[in-house]
This record gives structure tokens, C-alpha cells and sequence, in this order.
């Protein structure tokens, strides 16, 4: 049992799991904080940004002027952003049998993945994964590709450039990796290769294990999943949540008995609880507005959002902002909206029962209604001749380098009045920020990750209780900036074992069963002997035959019929030769007993001495020793062929044959 | 007894005694046993038996059942022994056998009732009225009760339990009585014999092996220390106090914790704790040894003594502190202050096991807490308290439970990891900080304090509940260091800077319950700190004035009261009490305010925003802050107008309450005497008429206000305003003797009768809402004034305080009830031939 480990963030896995005979990845993020290194690429010209002056190094040189540019104080790529890739040297990606997807935020990198690496697998996920996942990876494309830029900066990835460049630059780590934002239709091939399943549905992959993904209750259509054969079970929980959301509750109980449970996809931010994070986003959201200013919402299309608009519904009537406009601007806005609403089978109980009656699950159909909230695929075309201000925009992309998001940043962070408030963890809100600085608009950071916190994996352990956790290893210790934290990791016996990008482990379990059918002709011939209460023994004599890694066990051929001719016959590959086989036996040997039997047989100076491991039995004259031991017995006479015999028989009848 | 009463009672007795009757109201056979409590006090017993006889017919025909009713045969038992409490009725009784056939072992204790509780609850509670006098003890003790007693000491009913405790501690009071005096010398004294069999059954109990037997009889000495102080209980103490000892050090006994209560009974009675040495030295000992959980209760109380030794005081500071001085270990290493305790004379390991674990860390804070939080309400506590290191080393527990605090040592992580997100602790670590801010030398550690409460205030992840208690703890410290020097303290002006950036926030939060304590919070504020100029200037430069004004409208009926208060402090923070402070915003004025809480007051479907609008109205005229005369009177005109249709008696008391307010801010304003509120010299207005006033009160329809609420179905509305014309009667009949008599009475008197009559029917609400008074004209002075003179608000006031059941609360009624009840049964049986 093997696990190749493929990315080093815990929240964007991608690990290949060698389990029996099969290749299995599970998930593939992608990494995209790189883009926080580039320039945000803005919808219309930006005079500040291309006023930005080029890199001079210490030692003066301006080679990169034109690559690099600096703003307050730090430097960034001036390029097409770039993303981070999962390792592809580790193992060859084209032995991948299957994908497993967990949920929509890790299947970024699928494209690379199926269209780069000579992939000819099937990749398993739910509908909803699917369908928000291409609306994720159709905004990605979209917001990059609408805006061409010319230029494509390589020089300074050279490691000796590298090296001269200020930090975070220069720490950037797997440069080399940093790749381009893939095409649409390499995202429409790449999902060609989907096949959709659903909860609890098990999957057969070869006959040698199967796989079942459960609901994991962290967004629309998120699932965990077990991989297991007739003896082994490993589960993996990726993006897992517990708390009262608009998904499908989490499946716990069908997470039991694992002996290998690999855990990843915990909240990014353990010490914010999200109630309270909701709560300081609308007491923000509502103060700003009181205000007069206008709030900016960077978000994903999908997810939290649509517990945000939830939220909101209940609360901008009480909170006297009915008549203040919220627009959703995306280019999927539409699709997501309506999907959202679409998916009841994968919503939580509540939401599904209001589909029968009938009623709109999510109340964001309402809004929409109501005109209180709007959307539009971009800033252009009616939004312009609709934008009323103050107001509250909810657009993409939450790193602030592309989507429509850096046209709000550059129109309103000049005023203090308006607040932009991250509501995504994924990206550092600081980073995040930096091209944009100085800037005037108030900013609150408050992350809802509603992804398991330390509290409820030890709960979680408690009550499935794996035999071995297997996890990143940002888990196994305190983060960094909050080191007295030692609440904040995974505490469980035994200890977790850990995993870091590239690495290669062994996974902590032997196989050491395997199923085989007997068929029903061989098992009417077996003839059981029941050695103890309920235990029956049989000698099976068959032939193992395998075949998609299924075991049967067969008649064996019938002897061979003696030869008629006098030829050798040729020794068939098909019919193994069949020993004729000496019976097996069974049972212990009284003391006392066989004493009395051999002094009936005549030995009359028996002996017997107590061993550590049981007895000897010594016939003084004869020279003989019977060495009588719990799982052997052994008669040492000196070239006595006759007594050895006698001796052996006067064993036998204490034994039972079968 | 009355002659109804004892005609009603033997049907009454016949028909508690019929087995057929599925059995009273426990409610009534309670009032029953109150009567005769009465009737015993009132008048001799005997006679009251000899009078009726169906009582003792009763007792019989009860004891005669085969199986009783267990409620009955419960009053059976209790009855009995309140008429046998009197010493000739005991004798009465006895004669006639009832007393052993109720009381002895032939009775209900050896019949299947006694598996009933409440049967068995009737038994002692029986015995222990009986127990008055030497004959009934005398009875008891040598009738073999005294053992049942004994054995139901451990009585699976917790009631039956402890008062057969208590019965216990009755009959040896009684047994030893108050006189006798005997030698203090446990071996040579002569108890009487039925304090003898007690004793012995105490020390006997105490020296078994049985657990419970123990925990019996400490609890019997706690209880006996506790309600007695004679001198002999020293010597019994005498007798049992090396083995009671004993159980501080054994731990197979597990009475441990029975001790604390024990010994502070005892350190309360004058009998130990003027004692030498050997009772002060086993509070000590208790105080070492016992585990700090259970000491804690012992140390608080020890505390609170008025007399104890000076030692003993200090021994138990330590066993409260060590919890609070292992934290400040905990959170630095080494220490970086003073200690709270001197480590060489105690040991802290037991107190640091205890918080390195998960089960008892937070019990232990919280218990220490609260304790601490306890001592600082005492008002002459006889120990110094360390306040200042005390708030250090609360302000380090908060810290710890938010995790803010580093922990430098390997203690301190094990309870950092323990305390965070700890919402008990927070919540007792609140409020001890709050309770913190009354005690002086505290200022050192100011910074830190305000750092923490505002983390508090500003973390999304601090619950409704704790964050309600830190803003209660911040108004503490921020009123008490505003108050005390708010120009040196620059640290407190930014901390009042940073509380109302908070407090905007907080106002704006969608949790109803954080927007309700922020409102009453800012109410605390204004209320103590509005004469500080600087305070003033920075809540009105704020944006918090525009959103108080906007939660007015709040969908939450709590949020919206508490908004109304919070603005009606505002207004006169803003235009009443400083006119000239700035205002934010031009929206702000006083017009406005008051249109918005009248709409409130007459529109809002909920009670709570009413009644919050009433205090204010209330508030302010108290003030005197309505303005002008003119506008005061517009103002209450108005005010009455919307609220005497209100639906919620509340609010119209409210409204009286106001109008009284009215009233004396009209005589002292006309120069009458006793001013509160006099608003002007009352020289200027001395010469003008009485009849100023009464014009007034026409005009702005108070009479009609007062009168109807007379009759209102609520009754303190109408004893409100009862009062309320009571107190203009003797203010205008007096003032008016001598020019207004007669006069104008003929036509002014019109409907005066009728209403009258009315009043004195009273609950005629609805005539004066329809039939406007049937002619009397409640804006007449002429009319009113003869209405003041004429009626007997006296009488009512007398009829308006009598208890609304009085006529049904006698016993009369309550033999009625009862055989009422059988009569429906009967009629049913009836029915069903």
C-alpha cells in the first residue's frame, strides 16, 4: 500500500494511492496562490498599473525591468499569471487508472492532469462536482483569456536569477512548474472523461477493489471516499463538514473500521469559528452601507456564497438595507444561481423537503424576485446602465489578479467609505492586497471555511476510529505563527503519519488476506472434521485459478489415466500433476495414556521428564526418546526401523486423520 | 370555628374518610391543615375536639380502612399531629387509642401505605408537630418510633430523608432543653433518655463502617450546629469529634465533603468558635487536607466570618488564591510579579494536578471564581485581597481561554490547551473582573485589562453571552477610571475610542441578543459617564447615535426596547442635559425623538418597546426635561392619549406613574409645597391660583385617565391611581376650603353620583370608554373638584388593597370546595346508573 504524494497544500491534495493491483489519484488541486506573485490583469487600462516602475537589483542591473515591477514595496511578475502544478515526475501519470474527485475546488488541475500526461483513465465524481467544477474552471478561463497580455515572463524563473530576487520571489518554491491557465476546450476534454456516481455507489475498479464515494457535507456534491477490497479499507476524507449547511449532511458511519484513514481538506482557518465569521461579515457589510459606502465580496461563484445570500435574505430586511442592490457579477453567475437551485437531491434535508413543495430550495431565488439582488456575467453591457451605488458586489477572482474583482479594487480603494471583505480562505487577504497598495478602503477579513476544525476530527476519530491516520503534515503540528497552539493540530494514538509534497510513503498496513470462492462441485467433495467445537477442518486439494483479480478454486483435473502407449507423455501446462497427498492430522497426545498404551505393548521402563515445551518420553532400554511437544512430535531411535513403526502407530491412534 | 365551619365539617371528615372518593386536592387538604395550624393557635384544643367530634370519628374510620387513600392517610397523620401538638388534645387522643394506632407499629407502618412516600412523609412530618411536649417525646422514644425515625434517615425520598433529619434535631433540642446545663465532659454527662438514644445512635452511626450511616449523622450534626447553639452541643461534639476528624484523612469513607457545611455551622455558633484552639485547628486541618474543590465552599465561608482567628483567615485566603497563583505561574516563567502566594508554606502541586486536567481544570476556575467574585461584594472583609495581582492573574485566565496568551510553561500549555474557547470560565472570569473594578490599587494593570476585554468585544468567535458580560465588565472599568481621572489616563480615552468602534460594529450584528447587550451597554454608559465632557464629545462624534436610531425599528421587540432606552438616553445626553453639545447629523433633534418614541408607544404590537418608551417619558420628566410649560403639557396630553387604550397593564401604569411625576412638577411649579422637582423659584408663581393647576390637569385629560383606571381590571393600575387622587385631594380640598365651597356644585355635579355609584361597583371600564362618563364632563374643573371632594377614595383605596380572593380564601369556602368536588362525583355516579 503506497501513497505518492503529489502536492504539499493540505486543502488542494493530490495523491496517488498504489492499492493491490490499481493506481488510483485521489483528487488533483491546483495550487493557485502563485498568482499572488503577478500583477492583477485589469479590465480596462489601468494608467497606476503600467506606470509601475521596473526591478533595479542591488547591483543595479535592470535586465528585469520588464518582467518585474514594483508597487509599495514589493515586487511582482508582470505576466499571465501562472499556477502551481501537482509533482508529475514522481510516478508516471500515465499509469493512473482512475481519479477520484472529492469536490469541485479540487479538480482545478484535472486538465493538466488528463490532457498532459498521457492519462487514459476514467475519472470518477458527483454531478454537482462536476457541473460547478466546469463553471470554476469556465470563469478561470474566461477571466484570463479575456484579457490577452502579451507578454510572458520566463527570465527571472532562471534559478541563478532567482536566487538575486527579492522575497516572496525569491522563495517561491517549484518554479519551474508554474504553468499557464489551460483552454476551454482542454477543459471540455478533460471533463469528457468524467463518469458521473453517485452516494454510496459502489464502483468496481478491476475486480481488485472497489470504490464508494459518501457525502462529506462541505459543498454541493462533495464527497469522501472508500477504497477498499474484501479485507482492506482505506477511506479518504478530503473537505469534510459537520456544521448545518445548504449540502447533504457528512456520512460518518460509513467511515468505521478503516484501517488506513488519510485526512485532508481541514478548515484553513481553525480559530474562526464561521457563525461568528457570518456575523462580522454582515455587521460589516451592514455598517459600511449605513455609511454610504459600497462593499466588494471577492468570492467564488459557488459555495459559501450561497450561504452568505441566505444569510443575507434573513438579515438586509431587519437590518434596513432592503433597498440597498447586491450584484453577483461572474461570467457563470446565471448558471451557478440556477444550478444551485437544481441540485436537490445533494442539498440538505431542510432544502429538499421545500422542493416538494414546490418552493425554490435556496431564498436567493427570491432576491433575484425581488430585484434586491442582480446578476450579470461582467461589468459590461447592463450592469453599467443598472450600477447604483452604495452597494454591495459579490464578483471574482478572491486572489484579486483577475475576474471583474480588480476593476472594483481600482475603482473604489481610493475611498475610505468602502469596505472589501474576504470571505475566502484560500489566499492570504494581505498578499492578496499588495498590488493595490497604498490603498484608502477598509479591509475585514472574515474567512468562513466551514471544513472540519481540530475539535471535530478528534471527535471524528473518536467515533470511526481508524487503525492509522495518514495526513499532511501541517496538521501534525501547531501553525507556525500561532506555536503555543497545540489544541490546533491532530491528536490521536497512534500518531498520525505524515506527508509532504513529493514524498513517497508506505502506508502502515499489510495485506494479509485474500478471498477465494471455492466452487460448489469442490465444495460438495469436502468432507469437514470438526476438531473442536464449531472449527471444522477440510483438506482441499483444487486448483487456483485467477483471473481479474478473482481467485477461484477448482476441481482438479482427474488423474492422469496411465499411459497407454509407452511415449512419455508431454507434460501438459493446463493440468498440473496431482500429487497423491498423506492425510493431516490433529489432536494432542495424553501422557498418561500413551504411557499405559506402550506399557500394554510391552516397554516397561518407561520414563517420562516434563520439558518448557512438554514432555519426553524415554524407553531406557530401547535407546529411544518420543519427544512429545504441543505442535510436533518426534520419535528418535537409533536405526530401529521396525520400532519407529510400531512407536509411530501406538502416536497415530491418539491423533485424528483427515 | 365558625358555626358554618363546624356544621360543614363532618360531612367534610365523612367524606375525606369514603373510600369511594378518588382523593382531594392535595391543594385543599394543604389549606385544610393551615386552618387548623389556626384554629390550634386560637383556641384550646381539647375543646375543639370535644366540639367535633367527627374529627376524631375520622381518624378512626381512616384507620379503619383496609386501603387508604396514601394522600388521605398522609393528611390523616399530619393532622393528628398538629391537634396532638397541644398537650390536652395528645391526652385525648391517647385515650381513645389513636395516637398508637396512627403513630405505633400496628398503625400505617406496618400496612402496604408505608411503601408510599408521601405516607411516610405524613408519618414524620405527624410526629414532628406532635413532638411538643414531654409526653409526645416521651411517647416516641419509648413506643419504638425513634428507630423508624432513625431508619428513615435513609429513606429512598430525599423529602422523607431529611426531614426525618430534622425530626431528629427537634426531638434532641426538645429532649435536652434550653435550661439544663450539664457538665462539659462528654463521658460523665447524664443526657435524658430520649437525647441519650440519639447520641448513642449518632456515635454509634459514626464509628460503623456504613458510609451512609455516617453521612447520616453528619449531616444531622451539621443540621443540629446549625439551628441550635446551646452549650451542650459542645459536648456532644465532644464525644464525636476524633472520629469526625478521622474522616478528613480517611479516604475510604468518602464523607469528605459533608465537612466543609459541618464546620462552618459550627464556626458560625459562638459555642465553638469562642473555643481555644482545638476547633480552629481542625478548620485548619480541614482546610489542608481537604481536595481544593471541596474547601473552597469552606474557605468563602470562613472568610465572611466576623470572628475567626487572624490564622485561620489567612489559611483560607491561601486555599482561594493557589488556583489563581498557579495561573500567574503558569503564564510566565519565571515569574515576572509577585506571587499570590508564599510557596513555602503551601504546596501547589495538588491545585496544578488538578488544572493539567481536562475534568476538573474548569470546575476548579469557575468554583474559585465565582468564590473570589463573592468575597469582593463583602463589605468589611477582614483580609487585605491582592485586588491588583488578582486582576492580572484573571485578565491572564481570559487570555488563556481566547488564546492570546504564549504560554511559558509546560503547566501553562497544558491549560492554555484545556481553557480555549471555554465559555464557563470566560463567563465566571467576567464577572469576577467586573466585581474586580469596585477595589482600588487595581490601575497597574489597566492596559492588559482592556486589551483583553476589547479582544473580547472585537472577536467574532466570543458567544452572545460572554460577550454581554464583557461589555457589562468594560462599562465597570471604564465608568470607575473615567470617573476617577480620565485626563491622566490616555489609555482609557483610546480604550473609550476603540469600545465605541467595537460598539458600532456590535450594533450591526445579526445576532439579536449582541445588538440588544451593545444597546444596554451604551445605555450604562450614558447613564454613568454623561457629565464627562470628553466621553460626551467622543460618543457624539461617533456613528453610534445615528445607529442606536436605526435599531428603533429593530424586527426584535427586545432589541427594540432596549434601543428606546439607549435613545431616550441619548436625547438627553444631546438636547436636554447639554443643549449645546454638537449633534451628529441634523436628523438629530428633539421634535424628532419624541415623534418617533410616541409612534412607538402607540403603533408597536409588542409590549416590551412600551414599556421601554414609558420609562423614558417617565425618566425625562423627572428631569424635568420636556421643556416649557406649554410643551410639558402637549407632551402628557399627548402621552395619555396614546397609552390609556394600551392593552398591556404595564404600560399604563407606566403612564400613572408619569402623570404622578406630572402632578408634584405642577405643584412645585405652582409654588405648592414639598418639591422635588421644582423647576423655577417657587416665589415667581407663589401668588398664583391653585386653580392653575387643576386647569392643567383638565386640559390634558387627566381626570378622565385617573378615574377610568380606577376601574381598571388590573388591579395596581387602580391602586396607582388611586393614589394618584388621593394626593391631588389633599392638595386641592385643602387649598380650596374656603373659596369654592358650594359653589357651581348643581351644575358641576351632574353624573358625580352615578359615578359614585359606579366606582364603588367598580369594574365598569366599559361605561366610561362609551358612554363618555354619562355625563360627567372629566374636563371640568368645577366638576372634578367636586368629584375630589366627594368621593371616598379612602374606602376605595382600602377595597382596591384587599386581596382579590378574599372572599373565597376563607374556610367556609374551603369546606364548600371540598364537598363541592364530592358532589360532582356523586352526580357522576348518578349519571353512569
Amino acid at each position: 500500500l503506497f501513497q505518492y504524494c503529489l502536492s504539499g497544500h493540505p486543502t488542494l491534495p493530490c495523491n496517488v494511492l498504489k492499492f493491490k493491483s490499481t493506481t488510483i489519484m485521489l483528487d488533483c488541486g491546483l495550487d493557485m496562490t502563485s498568482t499572488l506573485n503577478f500583477l492583477p490583469l485589469p479590465l480596462v487600462q489601468s494608467p497606476r498599473l503600467s506606470k509601475l516602475p521596473g526591478l533595479v537589483l542591488k547591483d543595479g542591473s535592470t535586465f528585469l525591468d520588464k518582467e518585474l515591477k514594483e508597487c509599495s514595496g514589493h515586487v511582482f511578475v508582470d505576466s499571465v499569471p501562472e499556477f502551481c502544478l501537482p509533482e508529475t515526475e514522481l510516478l508516471d501519470l500515465s499509469t493512473v487508472d482512475v481519479i477520484l474527485i472529492s469536490n469541485y475546488h479540487c479538480m482545478m488541475a484535472l486538465p493538466y492532469i488528463t490532457e498532459y500526461t498521457g492519462f487514459t483513465g476514467t475519472v470518477y465524481a458527483t454531478e454537482p462536482t462536476v457541473q460547478i467544477g466546469r463553471l470554476l474552471m469556465e470563469e478561470l478561463v474566461n477571466s484570463i483569456e479575456r484579457v490577452p497580455k502579451a507578454q510572458s515572463a520566463s527570465t527571472w524563473k532562471n534559478k541563478e536569477v532567482q536566487r538575486l530576487l527579492p522575497a516572496p520571489l525569491k522563495d517561491a518554491v517549484e518554479v519551474s512548474m508554474w504553468r499557464k491557465c489551460y483552454s476551454m476546450p482542454e477543459v471540455n476534454a478533460a471533463l469528457s472523461k468524467i463518469q458521473l456516481v453517485g452516494y454510496s455507489q459502489k464502483i468496481e475498479l478491476f475486480g481488485a477493489v472497489q470504490v464508494t464515494p459518501l457525502s462529506s457535507g462541505y459543498a454541493l456534491g462533495s464527497s469522501n471516499w472508500i477504497i477498499q477490497s474484501h479485507y482492506e479499507k482505506v477511506s479518504y476524507v478530503s473537505g469534510s463538514s459537520l456544521l448545518t449547511t445548504h449540502p447533504q449532511p457528512m456520512d460518518q458511519a460509513s467511515l468505521k473500521n478503516s484501517d488506513v484513514l488519510i485526512l485532508t481538506g481541514l478548515t484553513q482557518i481553525p480559530t474562526a469559528n464561521p457563525d461568528g465569521m457570518v456575523g462580522e461579515f454582515c455587521s460589516n457589510l451592514a455598517m459600511t452601507v449605513r455609511n454610504g459606502g459600497n462593499v466588494l465580496v471577492p468570492c467564488y461563484p459557488s459555495g459559501v456564497i450561497y450561504d452568505l445570500l441566505e444569510c443575507l435574505y434573513q438579515y438586509i430586511d431587519s437590518a434596513g438595507l432592503s433597498n440597498v442592490p447586491f450584484y453577483f457579477i461572474s461570467p457563470v453567475a446565471n448558471s451557478s444561481l440556477e444550478f444551485s437551485q437544481i441540485f436537490a437531491e445533494w442539498l440538505c434535508h431542510n432544502k429538499q423537503t421545500k422542493v416538494y413543495l414546490p418552493e425554490p430550495p435556496f431564498p436567493h431565488a427570491e432576491l433575484i424576485q425581488t430585484n434586491k439582488l442582480k446578476h450579470y456575467p461582467s461589468i459590461h453591457g447592463d450592469f453599467s446602465n443598472d450600477f447604483k451605488q452604495p452597494c454591495v458586489v459579490f464578483t471574482g477572482h478572491p486572489s484579486l489578479r483577475f475576474g471583474d474583482v480588480v476593476h472594483f479594487m481600482e475603482l473604489w480603494g481610493k475611498s475610505s467609505l468602502n469596505t472589501v471583505i474576504f470571505t475566502e480562505p484560500d489566499f492570504s487577504y494581505l498578499d492578496a492586497l499588495a498590488p493595490y497598495q497604498p490603498l484608502a478602503m477598509k479591509c475585514v477579513y472574515c474567512p468562513i471555511d466551514t471544513r472540519l476544525n481540530f475539535i471535530q476530527v478528534s471527535k471524528l476519530l473518536k467515533e470511526v476510529q481508524p487503525l492509522h491516520v495518514v495526513c499532511p503534515e501541517q496538521y501534525t503540528q501547531p501553525p507556525p505563527s500561532q506555536s503555543h497552539r497545540t489544541d490546533l493540530m491532530i491528536d490521536c494514538q497512534p500518531p498520525p503519519m505524515s506527508y509532504r509534497r513529493a514524498e513517497v510513503l508506505t502506508l502502515p498496513y499489510k495485506r494479509r488476506y485474500e478471498k477465494i470462492e471455492i466452487m460448489p462441485e469442490l465444495a460438495d467433495s469436502l468432507v469437514p472434521l470438526e476438531i473442536k467445537p464449531g472449527i471444522s477442518l477440510a483438506t482441499v486439494s483444487a486448483v487456483l485459478h485467477t483471473k481479474d483479480n478473482k481467485h477461484v478454486l477448482q476441481l482438479p483435473p482427474k488423474p492422469p489415466q496411465p499411459p497407454t502407449s509407452k511415449k512419455r507423455k508431454r507434460v501438459s501446462d493446463d493440468v498440473p500433476e496431482c500429487k497423491p497427498l498423506k492425510p493431516l492430522l490433529s489432536g494432542s497426545i495424553p501422557v498418561d495414556q500413551f504411557v499405559q498404551t506402550l506399557e500394554k505393548h510391552g516397554f516397561s521402563d518407561v520414563k517420562v521428564e516434563d520439558t518448557a515445551k512438554g514432555h519426553i518420553v524415554l524407553l531406557q532400554e530401547a535407546e529411544t526418546l518420543i519427544q512429545i511437544e504441543e505442535d510436533s512430535t518426534h520419535i528418535i531411535c537409533d536405526n530401529d526401523e521396525p520400532l519407529r513403526v510400531k512407536l509411530r502407530d501406538l502416536v497415530l491412534k491418539f491423533l485424528q486423520k483427515f | 370555628m365558625s358555626r358554618q365551619c363546624a356544621l360543614l365539617l363532618p360531612r367534610v371528615c365523612a367524606a375525606l374518610a369514603d373510600p369511594r372518593q378518588p382523593g382531594s386536592d392535595d391543594t385543599c387538604l394543604e389549606k385544610m391543615l393551615d386552618w387548623f395550624r389556626e384554629l390550634r393557635e386560637g383556641e384550646p384544643t381539647e375543646k375543639l375536639l370535644q366540639d367535633n367530634p367527627c374529627l376524631t370519628e375520622f381518624f378512626s374510620s381512616v384507620l379503619a380502612l383496609p386501603e387508604p387513600n396514601p394522600s388521605i392517610l398522609s393528611f390523616t397523620l399530619r393532622l393528628a399531629g398538629i391537634l396532638a401538638a397541644a398537650e390536652d388534645c395528645f391526652q385525648h387522643l391517647q385515650q381513645r387509642q389513636l395516637l398508637v394506632r396512627l403513630f405505633g407499629e400496628g398503625g400505617p407502618l406496618s400496612s402496604a401505605a408505608w411503601e408510599d412516600a408521601s405516607v411516610r412523609s405524613g408519618w414524620v412530618e405527624g410526629v414532628h408537630s406532635m413532638v411538643q411536649h414531654q409526653p409526645a417525646l416521651h411517647f416516641i422514644c419509648s413506643g419504638g418510633g425513634i428507630d423508624v425515625v432513625f431508619t428513615l434517615q435513609g429513606d429512598p425520598s430525599l423529602f422523607v430523608a431529611s426531614a426525618a433529619s430534622r425530626l431528629l434535631v427537634h426531638m434532641l433540642t426538645l429532649s435536652v432543653g434550653p435550661e439544663v446545663t450539664l457538665p462539659l465532659n462528654a463521658k460523665d454527662c447524664d443526657w435524658p433518655a430520649c437525647a441519650q438514644m440519639i447520641v448513642k445512635h449518632i456515635e454509634d452511626s459514626l464509628q460503623s463502617s456504613s458510609a451512609s450511616h455516617i453521612k447520616q449523622s453528619l449531616k444531622l450534626l451539621t443540621s443540629l450546629f446549625g439551628s441550635c447553639q446551646a452549650t451542650w452541643t459542645k459536648v456532644l461534639w465532644l464525644g464525636v469529634a476524633k472520629q469526625v476528624e478521622s474522616f478528613l484523612t480517611e479516604d475510604s469513607v468518602q464523607a469528605q465533603h459533608m465537612l466543609p457545611d459541618l464546620l462552618l455551622n459550627m464556626a458560625r455558633s459562638p459555642v465553638f468558635r469562642d473555643t481555644e484552639g482545638s476547633f480552629w485547628a481542625l478548620v485548619t486541618s480541614a482546610l489542608e487536607h481537604l481536595t481544593p474543590l471541596q474547601a473552597g465552599p469552606l474557605a468563602v465561608g470562613i472568610l465572611k466570618l466576623f470572628q475567626c482567628p487572624q490564622d485561620v483567615r489567612i489559611q483560607a485566603l491561601t486555599v482561594l488564591l493557589q488556583p489563581m497563583d498557579c495561573i500567574l505561574r503558569a503564564a510566565s516563567q519565571p515569574l515576572e510579579y509577585a506571587g499570590l502566594v508564599d510557596e513555602s508554606v503551601s504546596d501547589p502541586s495538588t491545585v496544578e494536578n488538578l488544572l493539567s486536567s481536562k475534568s476538573s481544570c474548569a470546575s476548579l476556575l469557575c468554583q474559585t471564581l465565582a468564590h473570589l467574585e463573592e468575597l469582593l461584594s463583602v463589605a468589611y472583609l477582614r483580609v487585605d485581597l491582592p485586588s491588583a495581582t488578582l486582576v492580572r492573574s484573571v485578565v491572564i485566565i481570559l487570555q488563556f481561554c481566547n488564546g492570546l496568551l504564549i504560554p511559558a510553561s509546560p503547566l501553562g500549555s497544558k491549560i492554555s490547551q484545556i481553557l480555549i474557547g471555554c465559555f464557563r470560565v470566560q463567563r465566571s472570569a467576567l464577572d469576577a473582573l467586573a466585581a474586580l473594578s469596585q477595589w482600588k490599587r487595581c490601575d497597574t494593570v489597566v492596559e492588559s485589562l482592556f486589551d483583553v476585554l476589547l479582544a473580547y468585544l472585537e472577536s467574532p468567535n466570543t458567544s452572545p453571552t460572554v460577550l454581554k458580560k464583557s461589555f457589562q465588565a468594560m462599562a465597570k472599568w471604564l465608568v470607575h477610571l473615567l470617573h476617577k481621572s480620565f485626563k491622566k489616563q490616555r489609555q482609557t480615552e483610546k480604550s473609550l475610542q476603540d469600545v465605541l468602534l467595537v460598539l458600532q460594529k456590535r450594533l450591526c450584528s445579526p445576532c439579536w441578543e449582541v445588538r440588544d447587550s451593545s444597546l444596554e451597554f451604551l445605555t450604562k454608559l450614558i447613564a454613568c459617564l454623561r457629565d464627562q465632557d470628553e466621553f460626551r464629545q467622543s460618543l457624539l462624534s461617533s456613528e453610534v447615535p445615528k445607529l442606536t436610531e436605526n435599531l428603533l425599528e429593530d424586527p426584535e421587540s427586545y432589541v427594540r426596547a432596549s434601543a428606546v432606552t439607549a435613545v431616550g438616553h441619548l436625547a438627553f445626553l444631546t438636547y436636554f442635559f447639554f443643549p449645546e453639545s454638537p449633534v451628529a447629523g441634523n436628523q438629530y433633534n428633539k421634535e424628532n425623538t419624541v415623534a418617533k418614541l410616541q409612534e412607538i408607544l402607540s403603533t408597536d404590537p409588542e409590549v416590551f418597546p412600551r414599556r421601554a418608551v414609558m420609562s423614558i417619558f417617565t425618566m425625562w420628566l423627572q428631569q424635568c426635561c420636556t421643556g416649557e410649560l406649554e410643551e410639558t403639557e402637549r407632551f402628557v396630553s399627548r402621552v395619555i392619549q396614546i397609552t390609556e387604550r394600551d392593552l398591556d397593564w404595564e404600560v399604563r401604569l407606566g403612564c400613572l406613574e408619569m402623570v404622578q411625576i406630572f402632578t408634584i412638577y405642577m405643584f412645585c411649579r405652582f409654588g405648592l409645597p414639598e418639591c422635588p422637582y421644582t423647576p423655577v423659584p417657587s416665589a415667581v408663581t407663589s401668588s398664583i391660583s391653585w386653580c392653575e393647576p387643576l386647569q392643567i390637569f383638565c386640559r390634558v385629560k387627566l381626570f378622565g385617565f385617573l378615574f377610568r383606571s380606577l376601574c381598571d381590571c388590573d388591579k395596581p393600575v387602580g391602586q396607582k391611581a388611586c393614589d394618584i387622587l388621593l394626593a391631588l385631594k389633599s392638595h386641592f380640598c385643602q387649598s380650596s376650603m374656603i373659596d369654592s365651597q358650594g359653589s357651581g356644585d348643581l351644575a358641576a355635579g351632574r353624573g358625580i353620583p352615578w359615578l359614585q355609584r359606579t366606582l364603588r361597583q367598580g369594574s365598569l371600564a366599559e361605561n366610561f370608554s362609551t358612554g363618555g362618563g354619562n355625563g360627567v364632563d372629566f374636563e371640568d374643573p368645577e366638576s372634578m373638584m367636586l368629584a375630589l371632594r366627594t368621593i371616598d377614595f379612602e374606602e376605595l383605596h382600602s377595597d382596591l388593597n384587599k386581596c382579590s380572593d378574599h372572599v373565597e380564601k376563607s374556610p367556609q369556602s374551603l369546606l364548600e370546595d371540598i364537598l363541592a368536588a364530592v358532589g360532582t362525583i356523586e352526580e357522576n355516579e348518578a349519571d353512569c346508573y
